[in-house]
């Protein structure tokens, strides 16, 4: 499923099987880092590029690094290598960290370089033990390149800890809690200093555009969207994993692949817990482009792909989402903290066969009530998810509400 | 800066708010309250014979969690 004839993109070299590509092999295959004398250019080529950041939210790289870069003033700013990765769902940046750590550093001075920045912290979930392993090997690696501008920040547990502003917070104060915006972490971040908060594949990305050039990045794209992209693939499949797809791919093609049917798959979760649930017919042609699912409502995201089997009820498994979304927030926005608690626990009730009465009509309510009152957009990728959920499983949903069992399981559930 | 002094917006710090209710009793138009007595803005800028209220509900924030602001604030670049 990578990306056909072309060795040059972000899994291609050495199996993912043995052990990290270690620096020598990394040179040997991909050649050194290119220059940093012109830094200006890669952020032109980072934007002709069209390469989206790629931790969820799907914000242009080359328009991000522009905005540091071209601040007022001389003051350094900081790059953040966000590798904390904490959608439970998601491996593909620890398998990048952790197989690929030397393009990911190459992504994390290249910005550097770039926007003037004279601290690089590489943000990394506690909980990926392979990955910190990797990326503390390869930092000692290029301790001479790196020199005393780098250092390994473990990044705490949870679901918000990789929310840009929490990173920040988290690093400047160790509480890894969402903050109010403005100011921007690009206007004041670490230390008060404008910060670049990249997630780690589009870093990587960026070493291999700085390399080949934006039209080579390009080359890649079946549709609108261009270049490749990590995505996992889990749940319902034969072959979970981590693979690199050229954008445009059909879902088919990459479920097929991994050892999925559209027989046994009942939905599919694309984008993460803040994504969205789409039928598996409606999937299974769906190009796998952000622009394209951008266009259905859609949502690319971290790239998860989660196959829910025919056996299971999506009310089910969203109940468990928004579960964990409820309790995964901070805690410091009343709108979240109890809005998010009540729709689980009316989810919950109608999933276990024991709705209260309006418990549907709640979800429905809570839904554009909820949406936009926090700091950090917690709230509303768990809307997100809630909504299309009510999309794909309505029917369900309403089965649910209505006799207390579940179509899908054929069980009747309305025990206490 | 420039702008008419109506042609603004509320902004809410929604970590500063703590949900006391007392900002939605001064300008009842503009803010509704949710069921956990946390404020629900209505969209749009405040108009001009508003603005008397929404002041006095700023005011009325213990936590100074509610301003004022300009209608293009915090709109990314």
């Amino acid at each position: 499923m990578t990306f056909p004839n072309d060795t040059r993109r972000l899994l291609a070299g050495p199996s993912l099987d043995g052990n990290p590509e270690r620096y020598p092999a990394h040179i040997a295959r991909l050649g050194a880092l290119p220059s940093s004398a012109a830094p200006a250019d890669l952020v032109g080529s980072l934007e002709a590029s069209g390469l989206l950041g790629r931790g969820g939210a799907g914000f242009p790289v080359g328009r991000k690094w522009r905005a540091i870069a071209s601040r007022d003033g001389k003051s350094g700013a900081v790059v953040v290598a966000n590798g904390a990765e904490g959608e439970p769902a998601s491996h593909k940046d620890r398998v990048l960290m952790t197989h690929r750590p030397h393009l990911v550093i190459d992504g994390a001075i290249l910005a550097a370089d770039a926007v003037g920045a004279d601290e690089i912290v590489f943000y990394i979930g506690r909980e990926h033990e392979a990955a910190v392993a990797s990326m503390k090997a390869a930092m000692s690696e290029r301790k001479v390149e790196l020199g005393k501008r780098a250092k390994l920040v473990l990044a705490p547990l949870g679901y918000v800890a990789g929310e840009a502003t929490a990173v920040v917070n988290y690093i400047n104060s160790g509480k890894g809690k969402p903050m109010t915006v403005p100011p921007r972490v690009s206007e004041r971040g670490v230390g008060k200093k404008p910060t670049l908060v990249q997630n780690v594949e589009s870093l990587a990305y960026a070493a291999l555009i700085a390399r080949y050039g934006d039209v080579w990045y390009r080359s890649a794209g079946r549709l609108s969207s261009k270049g490749t992209a990590l995505v996992t693939v889990s749940g319902a499949v034969k072959d979970a994993g981590v693979w690199e797809i050229e954008l445009g791919t059909p879902f088919g093609e990459v479920a097929q692949e991994a050892g999925a049917t559209v027989g046994r798959t009942r939905a599919v979760l694309m984008g993460g817990y803040f994504g969205t649930w789409t039928s598996a017919e409606d999937a299974w042609t769906l190009p796998l482009d952000p622009a394209v699912m951008k266009a259905s409502g859609l949502a690319f995201g971290c790239g998860l792909l989660w196959l829910l089997p025919t056996a299971s009820c999506g009310v089910w498994a969203t109940a468990q989402i928004m579960e964990y979304l409820a309790d995964a927030s901070a805690a410091q926005c009343g709108p979240c903290l109890f809005g998010l608690r009540a729709l689980a626990d009316a989810t919950s009730r109608l999933a276990a066969g024991r709705p209260a009465l309006g418990d549907l009509a709640l979800i429905e309510r809570l839904i554009p009530q909820t949406a936009g009152r926090g700091a950090c957009h917690h709230p509303d990728g768990a809307i997100q998810l809630m909504a299309s959920a009510l999309h794909v499983f309505g029917d369900d949903f309403a089965y649910h509400a209505r006799t207390g069992a579940c179509a899908v399981t054929n069980t009747p559930m309305a025990v206490r | 800066m420039g702008q008419k002094p109506a042609d603004m917006k509320l902004r809410i710090d929604w970590i500063l708010c703590d949900g006391y209710s007392l900002c939605s009793p001064e300008a009842p138009d503009v803010i509704d309250l949710d069921e956990w007595g946390y404020p629900i803005i209505r969209p749009g800028v405040i108009a001009a014979h508003e603005l008397k209220d929404v002041k006095r509900a700023v005011a009325a924030c213990p936590m100074s969690a509610l301003s004022l602001v300009s209608p293009d604030f915090d709109k990314r670049s």
